[in-house]
């Protein structure tokens, strides 16, 4: 007979809980182990954290400011704008004379807040978009998705120089357009895990035996959400910078005396012809030190919290 | 001259973690236009044995032992030799037939490769006799069926095209891994009866690893019990129901439902399955064992014969023990 | 399939209409027109100026005249600051060159990507796959605008093998340097795409049975295994043909090629509105085309897509 009889199945119940012959781990915490015994990511971490603080404590140790010009080396960059402990410039000057130790301080600043701020931006609107968009299923969620395939034929790059064309340079409206621009990929995971988790068994059963919607979405939907934010949110932090110093390298980015590291690049790339290789390779080196962590961590935690992919 | 010989059969994975051994040590042998069941739960070892005869394993996995096919030893072949045996006298088909089947090609193309490979047919041909297969195995329309893709069958229907696949070049030993434990009841039943037919007709041998021991009751001739990655008990299927000799066949026998029962409550083998990480000490059986004593956790049982008829066990409780 | 087709085009004409609409407001949203100069001109002749260019008329009125220049002549209308030239002039101009270095980067990104994900998949965890993982992974920070003054350190200044600019027609010494710049970091990303979709199509049921029925490795890789590895790589082709031809503005400007990219960035700064929207639009448009021609291979490959 199977017809069910509820205490007996509460009993069944009870046993299997009870049984912890294999003890569970919770999601988090082997997630961390496995995020903590990922040697790269954990490298990555410890050198990211080492040039965010630069980037803060870096400017107590600058002789110059990132807008001073060294009269004495100006115009002769490459015989006296050497990188050098006794002038002050640590990273040598670039062709106005400015020191690029401080420069690059203040690219790293305005590259890795844009990077922050425009992933922020990005994964909350397309969080709540995606999430929105699969809860409610059926023809809304069609709708809303179409909406995305059409923006996402839309070469935005374009669109952006455009922006910034009509609507001035500026720093904010830089950070917001990339923000908005990057939302499209992230509302399509997030939809797709949602309506993922809003079948699974586990949350059928949890609606099944009357546990409230409330608890649903916060012990089920969210927890499961979270992970593959925060891994997608960790990748798309790269992408974003190398927007931004694209852009800036065209110049039409960030405007001077601010800088970033793509206009600083540009700088350097722009006088390889004339011996002052500095000029290109510190900013460089930041840049592609910075991004390296960044990926690494991104790929450490997506190892860490979707085992599968292992 | 023997059909199937395996001896001290042992797989090994070498994983992240640290060496798995998914089997030990097993031996056994299968007369010819016999079928064989291989009994176990889930990671008991019992697809990775048969994995390992045919060369399956995953990269990481290594085979040692011996397993004599027609008195050949195929175990551990190159792929061009064992290319010659896969498909032409040893053949497969798996748990579940909607990913064991290639999703972006035709099920036509699927099957003619097998022939044209094998039997260097021209591909009318191939489609021609691919056909005539699917007939055999009772798919209406055949004709037009075989061109479409696999998603575009049922199940039971998905499970039947498998199985021509498996008999095109007429094997001699049909492995099933698992052939009915992704479909549903009723079509259990069809497949099973469909695995019994092809036995009586073309007289092929099969081997048929399951968990469930009702699918085992009228299907086989020999039953193979595997637990932990080691062989409990082997012997003639009516013996191993009739009069079980091992503690772990006789609690599988009675976690089996039954009709007739009249308690209410299912009866369950306590505990869970052994971790394979861990170098098995004694017999993998004993912490779950009731009738466990201080031997069964420090030394290994051996495969006996239990008095008469080919019946063998591994237990260190005496048969009279257990009753 | 007929009926995909047309449901696509269906999506893809609002798609450009909303683009241009877009980009049209946008520029007549902008503070001061485009002939608003440090010396202001005398009203008269702005009056005429407009009047030339059709500003004077109500927006909808010229966003109506603009679309019809599109439709039936394919007219993109004047440039506003080089008042001899129209925009189809201009894009005549630059559109060949992107078309003949985008070309062979989207060639060398595909082609190279996948044969190198391809051999890391098959030959997993030996020296190759280590060779081309550490290449994807190492590409991946190697964006255009940093590729291009590296190689221009190697190339030119280092071994002095390529000239470090100029596009003289197209030949090949001055094609190498754009081609590889431009193309590195899709490469990478393509080769990644593969050897993990590769990855997992090896380990696919499936090519177990292919296996068990003793078919040769070579036949099992080619009829079983690079079809089903290469969707994630085809649906991955659209951005990465955004990527390209955003990629190539920077080359223009870096490589002084002489291309698209090139008019663009000079009509951003001279705040040309009519080049700029043209290019944009025309942009979209490939994208949009190019989206439609991806779907349709995604679908011809992948049977289970019903149309």
């Amino acid at each position: 007979m199977i017809v069910a009889n509820k205490n007996k199945i509460i009993s069944m119940a009870k046993n299997l809980s009870e049984d912890k012959t294999t003890s569970g781990r919770s999601l988090w915490a082997d997630a961390r182990t496995r995020f903590i015994r990922n040697k790269a990511a954990i490298t990555s971490l410890f050198i990211l954290a080492l040039i965010v603080l630069f980037s803060f404590v870096g400017p107590y140790f600058a002789v110059w400011t990132y807008e001073q010009i060294d009269w004495n080396t100006m115009g002769s960059a490459a015989t006296l704008g050497m990188p050098s402990i006794e002038t002050g410039h640590y990273f040598g000057t670039d062709d106005l004379g400015r020191d690029i130790y401080s420069r690059v301080i203040q690219g790293t600043q305005i590259s890795l807040m844009v990077g922050v701020v425009g992933a922020t931006i990005a994964v909350v609107v397309g969080t709540l978009y995606g999430a929105t968009s699969g809860y409610i299923g059926g023809r809304t969620d069609q709708i809303m998705m179409r909406i995305v395939d059409i923006l996402m034929a839309i070469p935005f790059m374009f669109v952006l120089i455009l922006l910034l064309v009509v609507f001035g340079r500026s720093i904010v409206m830089l950070f917001v357009g990339i923000g908005l621009l990057s939302w499209l990929d992230m509302s399509r995971i997030v939809r797709g895990q949602t309506l993922n988790l809003k079948n699974k068994e586990f949350i059928e059963a949890a609606k099944a035996t009357g546990v409230s919607d409330y608890k649903i979405i916060m012990r089920h939907i969210v927890p499961n959400l979270l992970g593959i934010v925060a891994v997608y949110a960790t990748l798309l932090v790269p992408g974003i910078i190398i927007a931004e110093s694209f852009i800036s390298f065209l110049g039409l980015g960030v405007q001077e005396p601010k800088t970033s590291w793509g206009a600083l690049i540009s700088e350097g790339a722009g006088t390889i012809n004339y011996d002052t290789e500095w000029q290109l390779l510190f900013p460089l080196a930041f840049f592609i030190v910075t991004l390296f962590c960044i990926y690494f961590i991104g790929d450490g935690l997506r190892d860490a919290l979707d085992p599968k992919e292992r | 001259m023997s059909f199937l010989e395996v001896n001290n059969l042992n797989v090994e994975f070498n994983t992240a973690d640290g060496i798995v051994r998914a089997v030990n040590n097993v031996s056994f042998s299968l007369e010819e236009g016999k079928i064989l069941a291989i009994v176990g739960e889930s990671g008991s070892g019992k697809s990775q044995t048969v994995f390992a005869m045919m060369g399956l394993l995953d990269q990481n996995g290594r085979a040692t032992g011996s397993v004599k096919f027609e008195d050949q030893e195929i175990l551990n072949l190159s792929i061009s030799e064992l290319n010659l045996i896969r498909s032409e006298k040893i053949a497969m088909i798996f748990q579940d037939p909607m990913t064991s089947l290639n999703p972006y090609m035709k099920v036509s193309e699927q099957m003619a490769e097998v022939l044209i490979h094998h039997k260097g047919l021209s591909k009318t041909e191939a489609i021609k006799q691919s056909i005539s297969m699917l007939d055999a195995v009772q798919i209406p329309e055949a004709r037009n069926l075989i061109r479409m893709y696999p998603h575009e069958f049922s199940g039971g229907m998905r499970q039947r095209v498998m199985i021509a696949m498996s008999l095109l070049c007429n094997p001699k030993l049909l492995i099933a891994d698992e052939p009915t434990t992704a479909l549903d009841v009723t079509v259990q039943a069809q497949i099973m009866h469909l695995l019994s037919d092809i036995q009586r007709e073309f007289g092929t041998s099969i081997i048929l690893i399951t968990h469930d021991l009702g699918v085992v009751a009228g299907n086989s001739d020999k039953t193979l019990v595997m637990y932990g990655g080691q062989v409990m008990e082997i012997a003639k299927t009516e013996l191993i129901y009739e009069r079980p000799t091992h503690p772990y066949t006789q609690g599988l026998i009675s976690a089996v439902p039954r009709l007739d029962d009249s308690t209410d409550k299912l009866k369950t083998i306590q505990g869970n399955p052994p971790d394979a990480m861990l170098d098995p000490v004694g017999c993998p059986f004993s912490p779950r064992c009731k009738f466990s004593k201080d031997i069964c956790s420090t030394q290994a049982p051996e495969l006996l014969e239990v008095g008469e008829s080919n019946h063998f066990r591994a237990c260190h409780v005496a048969f009279e023990e257990l009753l | 399939m007929l009926n995909y087709i047309i449901k696509r085009i269906g999506i893809a004409i609002p798609t450009l209409l909303i683009l241009i609409a877009v980009t049209f407001y946008l520029m007549h949203a902008a503070p001061g027109g485009p002939f608003t100069s440090e010396k202001p001109l005398p009203p008269q002749v702005l009056a005429n100026i407009e009047a030339k260019y059709g500003l004077d008329q109500p927006i909808w009125r010229q966003m109506t005249t603009y679309l019809w220049g599109i439709l039936t002549e394919f007219d993109f209308g004047p440039s506003y600051k080089y008042h001899s030239r129209t925009v189809n002039e201009i894009i005549g101009q630059g559109f060949p060159i992107t078309l003949k270095y985008g070309f062979w980067s989207f060639v060398v990104a595909i082609g190279v990507g996948i044969s190198l994900g391809a051999i890391a998949a098959i030959r997993k965890n030996t020296w190759v796959d280590y060779f081309a993982v550490g290449i994807s992974i190492g590409a991946q920070v190697l964006p255009n605008f940093v590729m291009a003054p590296l190689l221009i350190i190697v190339f030119t200044l280092w071994l002095g093998w390529l000239p470090g600019g100029g596009w003289h027609g197209g030949d090949w010494e001055y094609l190498v340097m754009p081609v590889i710049a431009l193309s590195t970091s899709y490469m990478a990303s393509i080769a990644r795409i593969t050897r993990s979709s590769m990855l997992e199509v090896l380990n696919a049921n499936y090519i177990r049975t292919a296996r068990a029925k003793g078919l040769p490795t070579k036949t099992i890789f080619f009829r079983h295994v690079f079809k089903p590895s290469l969707l994630p790589v085809i649906s991955y082709l659209g951005p990465a043909f955004v990527g390209l031809i955003t990629g190539s503005v920077l080359i223009d400007i870096f490589f002084s090629t002489g291309g698209m990219g090139y008019f663009f960035v000079n009509a951003a700064f001279n705040r040309d509105y009519a080049v700029m929207m043209g290019i944009t639009i025309l942009v979209g448009a490939l994208t949009i085309l190019f989206s439609l021609i991806v779907d349709l291979l995604y679908a011809w490959i992948d049977p289970k897509i019903r149309y």
